[in-house]
């Protein structure tokens, strides 16, 4: 029996029986004609599970998996501990629904908790969701969440990333709500430009951090700009970052999210991914998407419960503050384990090494002539170089060296450099890149 | 249990990198937090046993029977966990030049023309990362198809009051106006109120058939063309879609738009909250509009844009191709002819005692009502579904539809057999006679659970959404 069906034909004769039915089709009669299909699907016949993985196999061999990868631009390939990989693979986690009812799902609520107890201490913010579907998707919902009646405009920086940007105004398009760049002339958000356009109608600005071509930007004073005129400052982070830089909180922030990806997953052509959104208290309830709280059983016991759910569409329907049901629950799940089999140590020597690596590469880069940093300021794990030569050359040699080069942007590459990547691979780089520019 | 924060021992954390190989680079001082993150130190050891010990509270499909109606908990094979593990899927970046990801390109190109056979539909994005991230996408080119014929004043959408409560939020955060439909006795689409809804300002129906009472609007095409001739476009809600596969297609039925739940119908694993997937389908005309990634290239300039970074939750669909190339045109029929018969032979075990909210047949899943129940023993649809989760079944989805009062809404699915189905039904059965003799069982149930019920209203009045160290007062 094809189809994971258990049930026997015998089986399935004697429940058609006692309806009193002679055939399963019986069950469709009254279905009209012209919408039932009169002929099969016109697709192939099942396959035994060895020829299924035969071809999903060569599937996935058609792919090139590169030995060294040198690009980020919004998803990092990480070091990820075996343990990270095992715990969600768990099947009591993997075939869990939402766990609406809580007596037999305190497993998953407790680590929903904690892993909102993570993101809180990571970004410094009082309150996290339990995720919602990636970053892009999550700076949408915040610019959502900062709406009021008045004031409906998001100003983004132009030094996002242009993936965040577009995911964005798709959400305020649909919200009817206005979103205006804030120009970033040299890589950075222009605070001056920042200044004139902030207004009475502007209800948020969204600064990547590190940005888009990887530099810092002065977060403190863009902040500070933000609610001297009345608006929010929602800021998107590098999770990854946080174990080392200064945490959205610090940094004044009113909302915090971000892609969670470099939080032990793999990078699986984009997703499934990881949108984590933090917030002060006083947002709280404008959160999106589930909440896990604490509170007690009649015994006394410590219980965790989906909460504060009167947010949420299947109460509030149309006037729910947003639709999301499903979000990346198991996804949420391995953030935790990776943050708490790495630890607060392991966290930022995967950011100070990524962050010294990435600074090792770029000296190496520029001691080539015709390369040099595209733009000033300090830098996280990505940068972009000039190029003197075209990126198609430059990143043709190096796919030849199994090397993913930096993704091409309008001034040359942008270079990602993570803790996985061993100085003997840069030289490499370095290298390939050194002989191609001679020619 | 106490939390991993409780367990945390400075110094413990296993050793997972290198030192570093190049010199420091330290970034200024002003650039730095002042305090670490609090985040637990766990050793390997203490981190697999307590995640064990969670795994040990958590109900998941491999542990017992999971009717919850709308969710489609069917069996999640492990081939296509396999399958989505392998290093050629994971270990690729999303902005890789095409040439290297034509693997990638592959299974999107053949999980969406298998779709498209399925749904009849003739065009597909895999995007969207769950149901109600579909039908955003979807109301959305339902709007840009709107103004692309200069029809600006089509801000209506019908949904009818038996929909998912995604559906009315999704089309507010699209920008359309919500105008709820309500449904005939019998549970279908009124026709004449339908009839009076529909016109110049109607963007679209939004539709879920068999809808959430588990009936097959046998009106359909009548709905569609009511639809259609007021020059509105017809969006179907896929999460029932595990009924008619191979039987009866939303493109054949009248509908432009359909988003599905690959973590539903095709079986990939629901993971306590997602990853799941949404993709939207549509009809030739709305084609241009569909999303797709800006950084990766080729995006319509008619598109909608994006709904999120990259090509959507692609392991998802990997998963989900895997299962369509392993049950074929005649496996799916079969799971849903299978999915059918066991809903209405558990509803025909049932219907001695219990009362189904409408008559006829159903399709994979039911209703019931306990209004009569509650009335006489006082025992509510929420006090059966926690005795049912203390006899070890997971309980039905509760107090939905919202038209349906004491609703408990069952789906068994394909993946189960008779007798599961007859266990189940005969401790509904046994329920029911309790409830009579003795209603506190009911009322006190769980008893056998890690925890008894919660306190969801002190929950709600102080919201402790994060453990903080010395407020620990109990375990």
């Amino acid at each position: 029996m094809g189809g994971y069906i258990p049930s026997p034909d015998t089986e399935r004769r004697e429940m058609l029986a006692a309806l009193g039915l002679e055939s399963a089709s019986d069950l469709f009669s009254h279905i009209p004609g012209g919408v039932k299909l009169s002929a099969p699907l016109d697709l192939p016949g099942g396959k035994s599970e060895l020829e299924v993985r035969r071809e999903v196999s060569a599937l996935a061999a058609r792919n090139t998996v590169f030995p060294t990868v040198l690009r980020g631009a919004g998803a990092y390939r990480h070091y990820i501990p075996s343990v990270v990989k095992y715990i969600p693979a768990k099947e009591e986690f993997l075939t869990a629904y939402t766990p609406y009812q809580a007596e037999i799902s305190q497993g998953i609520l407790q680590a929903i908790f904690e892993y909102q107890t993570m993101i809180c201490e990571l970004t410094g913010m009082d309150v996290s969701n339990a995720s919602v579907y990636d970053g892009a998707s999550a700076a949408a919902e915040a610019a959502a969440m900062c709406r009021e009646r008045k004031r409906t405009k998001t100003l983004v920086s132009a030094a996002a990333s242009p993936e965040t940007i577009a995911t964005l105004r798709t959400y305020s398009e649909g919200a009817g709500a206005e979103v205006v760049l804030i120009p970033a002339p040299e890589g950075k958000t222009d605070p001056s430009a920042l200044v004139a356009l902030l207004d009475g109608e502007t209800a948020c600005v969204y600064i990547q951090q590190p940005n888009f071509f990887g530099l810092l930007e002065p977060c403190e004073a863009l902040a500070a700009a933000t609610h001297t005129a009345g608006a929010k400052f929602v800021m998107g982070v590098n999770p990854i970052s946080l174990g080392l830089i200064k945490s959205p909180s610090e940094c004044g922030a009113d909302v915090a999210v971000g892609e969670g990806q470099p939080l032990g997953l793999p990078l699986s052509w984009g997703g499934p991914y990881l949108g984590f959104m933090a917030a002060s208290r006083a947002l709280m309830r404008r959160l999106p998407g589930r909440l896990v709280g604490q509170t007690h059983d009649a015994e006394g016991n410590r219980v965790f419960v989906l909460t504060l759910q009167a947010r949420e569409q299947h109460i509030r329907r149309e006037k729910a503050g947003s639709n999301i049901c499903s979000n990346e629950a198991l996804c949420a799940l391995t953030a935790a384990v990776y943050m708490a089999a790495m630890g607060p140590g392991g966290v930022k020597d995967a950011a100070s090494q990524s962050v010294s690596k990435a600074h090792y590469l770029a000296g190496r880069l520029c001691r080539i002539p015709g390369v040099s940093l595209a733009y000033p300021g300090e830098f996280f794990h990505e940068f972009v170089t000039t190029l003197p030569v075209s990126r198609e050359t430059a990143l043709a040699a190096l796919e030849k060296g199994g090397i993913l080069g930096g993704l091409p942007v309008d001034r040359g590459l942008l270079w990602c450099v993570t803790e996985v990547v061993s100085r003997a691979e840069l030289d490499k780089t370095a290298e390939i890149l050194e002989e191609v520019c001679r020619k | 249990m106490k939390l991993l924060f409780e367990k945390s021992l400075p110094g413990s954390c296993g050793r997972y990198l290198p030192d570093s190989d190049v010199p420091e680079y330290a970034l200024p001082e002003d650039a730095l937090r002042k305090t670490p993150p609090a985040l637990p130190e766990l050793s390997e050891t203490e981190l697999s046993r307590h995640y064990s010990a969670l795994s040990r509270r958590t109900y998941g499909v491999n542990c017992g029977f999971y009717p919850l109606g709308s969710c489609t908990m069917k069996y999640n094979p492990r081939i296509n966990e396999e399958l989505a593990a392998l290093p050629g899927f994971t270990e690729v970046h999303p902005l890789q030049p095409e040439h290297t990801v034509s693997g990638c390109r592959a299974v999107l190109d053949l999980a969406e023309d298998a779709l498209c056979r399925v749904t009849g539909m003739d065009a597909m994005s895999f995007q969207p990362a769950a149901g109600a991230h579909g039908e955003f996408t979807g109301l959305l080119l339902i709007r840009a198809y709107h103004r692309a014929r200069g029809d600006f004043k089509r801000m209506k959408i019908l949904v009818p009051d038996s929909a998912h409560g995604t559906n009315p939020a999704s089309a507010a955060m699209a920008g359309f106006d919500v105008v709820n439909l309500p449904s005939r006795e019998d549970g279908l689409v009124d026709l004449d109120a339908l009839r009076r809804a529909a016109g110049e300002d109607t963007a679209g129906l939004m539709l879920t058939n068999p809808n959430t009472l588990g009936l097959f609007d046998t009106g359909i095409r009548e709905i569609a063309d009511i639809v259609h001739e007021a020059g509105g476009l017809l969006y179907y809600d896929g999460a029932n879609l595990n009924a008619v596969l191979g039987v009866a297609r939303p493109g054949d039925m009248g509908f432009d738009v359909v988003h599905l739940n690959l973590h539903k119908t095709f079986s990939t694993p629901h993971g306590g909250g997602g990853p799941g997937s949404g993709p939207v389908g549509c009809k030739e005309a709305l084609r241009p509009y569909l999303p797709a990634s800006r950084l990766a290239g080729a995006v319509s300039p008619e598109s909608i844009g994006q709904v999120r970074a990259f090509h959507g939750n692609f392991l998802v669909v990997v998963r989900a191709l895997a299962y369509l190339l392993s049950l074929g045109s005649d496996g799916l029929l079969e799971a849903s002819e299978t999915a059918v018969l066991n809903a209405n032979y558990l509803l025909h075990r049932l219907s001695p005692k219990y009362k189904a909210a409408y008559s006829g047949r159903c399709m994979h899943e039911f209703v019931l009502t306990l209004e009569d129940l509650k009335s006489e023993t006082g025992v509510s649809a929420l006090d059966l579904a926690k005795a049912l989760a203390d006899r070890g079944i997971h309980p039905p989805t509760m107090y939905f539809p919202l038209i349906v009062h004491e609703a408990l809404m069952l789906e068994p699915t394909e993946t189960e057999t008779k007798e599961t189905l007859d266990e189940a039904a005969d401790l509904f059965l046994e329920l029911y006679k309790a409830a009579h003799d003795r209603p506190e069982l009911l009322k006190n149930a769980p008893l056998n659970t890690p925890v008894r019920r919660p306190d969801e209203v002190a929950a709600a009045r102080n919201p402790v959404l994060r453990y903080t160290p010395g407020e620990a007062a109990q375990e």
